[in-house]
């Protein structure tokens, strides 16, 4: 298998957290010829000739889509990423859309007369509730800096219900992250993640890539397993332990909360981890210190036994 | 045309806050505001600490609560779906806008 696949950490991050992260994964030749691309082709206004980010019939398969003559083709075709998008959507995965957010500096959008304004909180699309899941790819092929306005997302908000911006009221969370980045980075992000743009304090236009892709096979043990052992899917001890448990282990990410949990829903989350992992790694028995166990635990079902009174 | 300058004119504040649990003084986990005074436009992301610890911290500092999400019992089948902050708590304080004028 590919060793430029995901590990299974990595795997467990992005079932729990909802994304994963690669810190200037596009070298520094590719970032430059395509920010001078998108310069060219926003700076002075013009529509997209076509060559920058080709507009692509949605559902067409990606290297179909963006072809190795292209700089995106060839940032896709780079191995660390083509990897890490494989291990998530497989092989063949659909272009669903792609878009370029520009963001030129807030001192210039208030010079001409606009207000500058953060984007609401919001989860792209519409209310969505498939088991599979659409990777959506951030890609910044510049330096992003605190005062750039990167993008907002809320890690461990991707397996929540809700419908675009209805969340919108939601001005800040705690746990809430801004993209600060080298230039070249790429986050594959679930779907489901709560997110939106900043306002831009710099003196410079950002730049934004963004790419959604569908999958077309299960996405059942895409990433590289070799790592994986039967110690991930062992049960432990929970509440009174003796040993401090590995917080790396498979359980403990995704038993792991984030600082806007509720109380009650934080451990709803967790069960809802532990059943997409189930469906990733394609086995139903597996638990994370006995959340899901426990409320499997019925020796009779009442259902099928109709000698006993329910 | 003619103005009139109106020195006691009352606009609402508003804060939403969103605790861990349906206590008043349990921790805030995300929050909102709304200056209707126009004094400040607060905008998505531009906090990182939320201006209040607990829901009775607000109360101690003299906001009013308006309105309290109620607790709802969970439907057959839908007991494990999360979406929406379920604790959802709004607050208003009623300030002077100065200056204020009608035309």
């Amino acid at each position: 298998m590919s060793t430029n696949k995901l590990s299974t950490h990595d795997m467990a991050i992005f079932a729990s957290r909802g994304f994963v992260r690669l810190d200037a994964v596009v070298p520094t030749s590719l970032n430059d010829q395509f920010l001078e691309e998108l310069e060219r082709t926003f700076g002075v206004r013009e529509v997209n000739g076509g060559t920058t980010v080709p507009a692509v019939p949605a559902g067409t398969e990606i290297d179909q889509a963006l072809t190795s003559d292209q700089t995106l083709g060839q940032i896709m075709r780079l191995p660390r990423l083509k990897g890490a998008i494989e291990s998530l959507v497989g092989p063949n995965s659909l272009l669903d859309h792609h878009f370029v957010h520009v963001l030129p500096p807030a001192a210039d959008i208030e010079a001409a007369g606009h207000s500058a304004n953060a984007q609401h909180l919001h989860q792209d699309s519409t209310i969505d509730v498939r088991k599979a899941f659409d990777i959506q790819l951030f890609y910044y092929p510049q330096e992003i800096t605190q005062s750039m306005g990167g993008t907002r997302y809320l890690p461990g908000s991707h397996l929540r219900i809700v419908n675009e911006a209805a969340i919108a009221r939601y001005q800040n969370v705690r746990g809430q992250q801004h993209v600060v980045c080298p230039a070249g980075t790429v986050f594959l992000m679930h779907h489901g993640i709560w997110h939106g743009g900043s306002i831009n304090r710099s003196d410079r236009t950002r730049y934004l890539y963004k790419l959604r892709l569908n999958p077309t096979v299960p996405q059942v043990r895409l990433w590289d397993t070799t790592d994986l052992t039967d110690a991930d899917s062992t049960q432990l001890p929970i509440f009174f332990v003796r040993e401090r448990q590995d917080p790396d282990s498979v359980q403990s990410v995704l038993t792991r909360g984030e600082p806007w949990f509720e109380m009650d829903t934080g451990r709803i989350e967790f069960i809802n981890r532990i059943h997409f992992w189930r469906r990733l790694l394609g086995d139903k028995t597996f638990d994370a210190h006995y959340w899901v166990s426990r409320l499997e635990c019925e020796p009779i079902n009442f259902e099928q036994s109709p000698e006993i009174p329910i | 045309m003619h103005k009139t300058k109106l020195n006691t004119a009352v606009r609402q504040q508003v804060l939403v806050l969103y605790l861990a649990n349906s206590a008043l003084d349990s921790p805030v986990t995300a929050w909102a505001r709304y200056d209707g005074a126009g004094k400040v436009r607060h905008q998505a992301g531009g906090d990182e600490e939320p201006p209040y610890a607990t829901g009775l911290a607000a109360l101690q500092d003299g906001w009013r609560l308006i309105q309290a999400s109620p607790l709802i019992n969970h439907n057959s089948g839908d007991e494990f779906r999360t979406g929406y902050f379920k604790y959802e708590f709004f607050f208003e304080k009623l300030v002077s806008k100065e200056n204020d004028q009608l035309e």
